[in-house]
């Protein structure tokens, strides 16, 4: 498969002629380093929404690796870059499984992230690894949200667990978990709906749904997946707490990469909330959901980091 | 996470008290601060520069005025220019001359264009118009059947002809509303990716075909630095006439508003609050421009205020008030107006500062149903005199309204502290002889 980069860089050859690669070119000529230098990488990082306080830090550490290294080519520095951000983004941490029994994925998130997508995005992953898999139509308020997860459903070939519109969220989970006990399914992966992360009264929703399914199968939900678009600003982070704090999230997917926006956030939710990217969106295709490359992303923060040219 | 940048201004400038003008020194850390906290609130990178520069330009040199620290004089510089570059208010819709007004509704995936559709329609058919709803996203899955239904909803027809090209379902929308007499119609198109060229080309098409009068490009307010690209690219294609800023509702800082402002020129015209479909509000600059600096929602908390408040309800409390004759009945009066503004944590929030101190604290609105149950379970007698309830009212009480003794043992504890404290306003004088800036601190019994 090819990588996330390659893909990316495929996807978008035509419109990566419109973009400067302004830090490449900074890095790639033969420049010394110097504050300037420093000032801009700083500059690229804050534009990917890195946000100012985790660019500083990294550049700040940078700064000391030169030091300690002896670093004098502006052309070394992008390597040493590179690596400190892997480093903060953390290994590649694979999904974890049920030991026996359907394995249990809850999906989060504010409103419009992609939820539905990607859910039906993971249902084809997953399928095509031979596993059967159950959806659960657990966002119960928006209008037609259940339709959109059933096409999805079709698309992926699989059964998708329903109640009417506007019926208990809680009530579906539990459903769903009985219809994969009966079905033997070896997965649920649960749609719920785009919630505001400062309503309290639709995050007391949300924990009572994550009860239910504690309460069915000691040990899951498995994994709780918040989905954050990679086009939001600093405003990620008290998404990745608060969501958090109520349902336990395991891992980030992080979804419409294929655009401008680089979702460098990321950088300050692993540094602050401890949280890792498992899998990426990177277009509205059935196959456009693959796992998580830190070294991909990290190399693709530094592309096309100015803007549109006029 | 977000402390307010005016705070963050005072303490920078707590050791220049006493100086008569702003030098370059003062200014430049204070810049410091002001662009941290603006890219902080997402504003992009590009945008804070120039401005910064602007208004740094302009404050050094100033004079501090008599009645401000120079901190806050630096605030109202930054905040005036904010202002200046947000523009005006304008929360309204380009009505064509000759029926049909046609409205074209663009962004990314996500961004809430369907839902905006639903709440323009409604807002329009609340000023009397005749609205139709027109389904051109053909793409993602039952985006049709959403339309559909938020129709419904509202009672707004809804034009849909399956997976036809939009351009197509775009011009059929405009005959069947000549024919229904229908003297709006709002586009709601695919979200699309503004580095797209296929579907930019699509929108171009609809643009190029139905000539509408007003292209508005729906943006999600927690958008970060991408917003400016977003923007251009849109702008560029189409020449937007405004756009609606959605999920306001969030605890975003909303920086985007300003760096589509700036890129574009086109006005925020309205912006989303909430899920429900009546969630829709004209776009206020000024408040954005406090939101973003972290400085409170000031007006919006006078306005929503104003609004609830039975002006000639206010006037008979005030007049209670001074009397001292405010009863448990008076109490529970005040409690539905303070109701009618919204959730109380909503309200909180908006006061400067108080953004900060609540963060732990959650205003438990079930509170206030138990405090109203107590009081609706007094007779009209115990309402006026609260000294009459002893221990076996008390119980009685309890019994009625489903709660327990301590509970309404606290409540009836607390009003007398409030009393206490009114007293001593009401003593403090009437009108115009009271201390300027002194308001009566109406500590809620309900408030942990």
């Amino acid at each position: 498969m090819a990588g996330f980069f390659a893909q990316l860089k495929q996807g978008l050859a035509k419109t990566r002629q419109n973009f400067v690669q302004k830090v490449e070119e900074l890095l790639t000529g033969h420049r010394k380093i110097d504050e300037e230098l420093y000032e801009e990488l700083e500059e690229a990082l804050i534009r990917s929404d890195a946000g100012v306080n985790t660019a500083m830090a990294l550049v700040g550490r940078l700064r000391k690796e030169v030091k300690a290294r002896k670093l004098s080519e502006a052309e070394e520095l992008r390597g040493v870059l590179q690596e400190l951000m892997v480093e903060l983004l953390g290994e590649e941490k694979p999904t974890n499984l049920a030991a026996e029994g359907p394995t249990i994925i809850l999906v989060v998130g504010v409103n419009g992230v992609g939820k539905t997508t990607t859910i039906g995005k993971l249902a084809n992953y997953y399928r095509q690894e031979g596993k059967k898999v159950i959806l659960a139509a657990g966002d119960t308020f928006r209008a037609a949200a259940i339709d959109q997860l059933e096409v999805w459903g079709q698309r992926a070939q699989t059964e998708v667990i329903k109640q009417r519109e506007g019926a208990d969220p809680a009530a579906v989970a539990f459903d769903a978990i009985q219809a994969a006990r009966s079905r033997q399914a070896d997965m649920v992966i649960m749609d719920t709906a785009g919630r505001l992360h400062n309503k309290v009264n639709l995050m007391e929703e949300l924990r009572k749904v994550k009860r239910v399914i504690e309460r069915e199968i000691p040990g899951a939900p498995h994994e709780v997946l918040l989905v954050l678009d990679a086009t939001t600003g600093q405003n990620a982070l008290q998404q990745a707490k608060l969501f958090q704090e109520v349902a336990g999230v395991t891992g980030i997917v992080l979804t419409k990469l294929d655009g401008t926006a680089k979702g460098g956030v990321v950088l300050g939710i692993q540094g602050e909330v401890k949280l890792s990217v498992k899998w990426i969106g990177v277009g509205e295709g059935m196959d456009d959901l693959r796992p998580f490359v830190p070294r991909d992303f990290a190399e693709a923060l530094f592309e096309r980091s100015e803007e549109v040219e006029t | 996470m977000f402390q307010g940048l005016s705070e963050k201004l005072q303490e920078t400038f707590k050791r220049l008290r006493g100086k008569g003008k702003l030098t370059e020194a003062d200014v430049s850390e204070a810049m410091r601060e002001v662009r941290m906290a603006l890219l902080e609130a997402d504003v992009n990178y590009k945008v804070v520069k120039d401005f910064v520069a602007k208004v740094k330009e302009r404050a050094v040199g100033q004079e501090v005025l008599e009645s401000l620290s120079p901190g806050q004089q630096v605030v109202k510089i930054v905040h005036e220019e904010l202002m200046a570059l947000m523009g005006g208010q304008e929360a309204k819709i380009e009505i064509a001359s000759k029926p049909p007004t046609i409205i074209l509704l663009v962004g990314l995936q996500g961004a809430g264009k369907t839902t905006h559709a639903a709440k323009l329609a409604q807002m329009l058919k609340k000023q009397g118009k005749h609205p139709l709803m027109v389904a051109c996203d053909i793409y993602r899955p039952a985006a049709i059947k959403q339309l559909q239904v938020l129709g419904e909803q509202i009672k707004v027809p809804v034009f849909a002809q399956g997976d036809r090209l939009p351009v197509d379902i775009a011009t059929a929308s405009l005959q069947h509303a000549a024919s229904q007499g229908l003297d709006v119609v709002i586009m709601d198109t695919a979200g699309r990716l503004h580095i797209n060229e296929e579907l930019m080309g699509e929108l171009q098409a609809i643009k190029d075909t139905v000539h509408p009068h007003e292209i508005l490009l729906v943006v999600d307010a927690m958008t970060g630095q991408d917003a400016v690209n977003v923007a251009e690219a849109f702008h560029n294609q189409l020449g937007l006439g405004g756009v609606i800023l959605t999920k306001l509702d969030g605890d975003t800082r909303g920086g985007a508003a300003l760096s589509v402002k700036a890129v574009t020129g086109c006005p925020i015209k309205f912006a989303g609050i909430g899920e429900k479909i009546d969630a829709l509000e004209a776009f206020h600059p000024d408040r954005m421009a406090s939101r973003i600096l972290g400085m409170g929602d000031v007006l919006t908390l006078i306005e929503k205020a104003q609004q609830a408040f039975d002006e000639k309800k206010a006037k008979e409390m005030e007049q209670k008030l001074r009397k001292q004759e405010f009863s448990l009945d008076d109490f529970l009066d005040q409690m539905q107006q303070l109701k009618k503004m919204g959730p109380l944590s909503s309200i909180l929030e908006m006061i400067p500062g108080m953004g900060k101190q609540l963060k732990d604290v959650q205003i438990n609105e079930k509170d206030m149903s138990h405090v109203e149950a107590i009081i609706r379970s007094m007779t009209l007698d115990e309402r006026r005199k609260p000294v009459l309830i002893k221990d076996s009212r008390k119980k009685r009480i309890a019994k009625g309204s489903g709660t327990s003794v301590q509970e309404v043992g606290r409540l009836l504890k607390q009003f007398e502290q409030m009393q206490k404290m009114m007293k001593q306003f009401a003593g403090a004088g009437g009108p115009g002889k009271g201390k300027k800036g002194k308001k009566p601190g109406f500590r809620f019994p309900f408030a942990r």
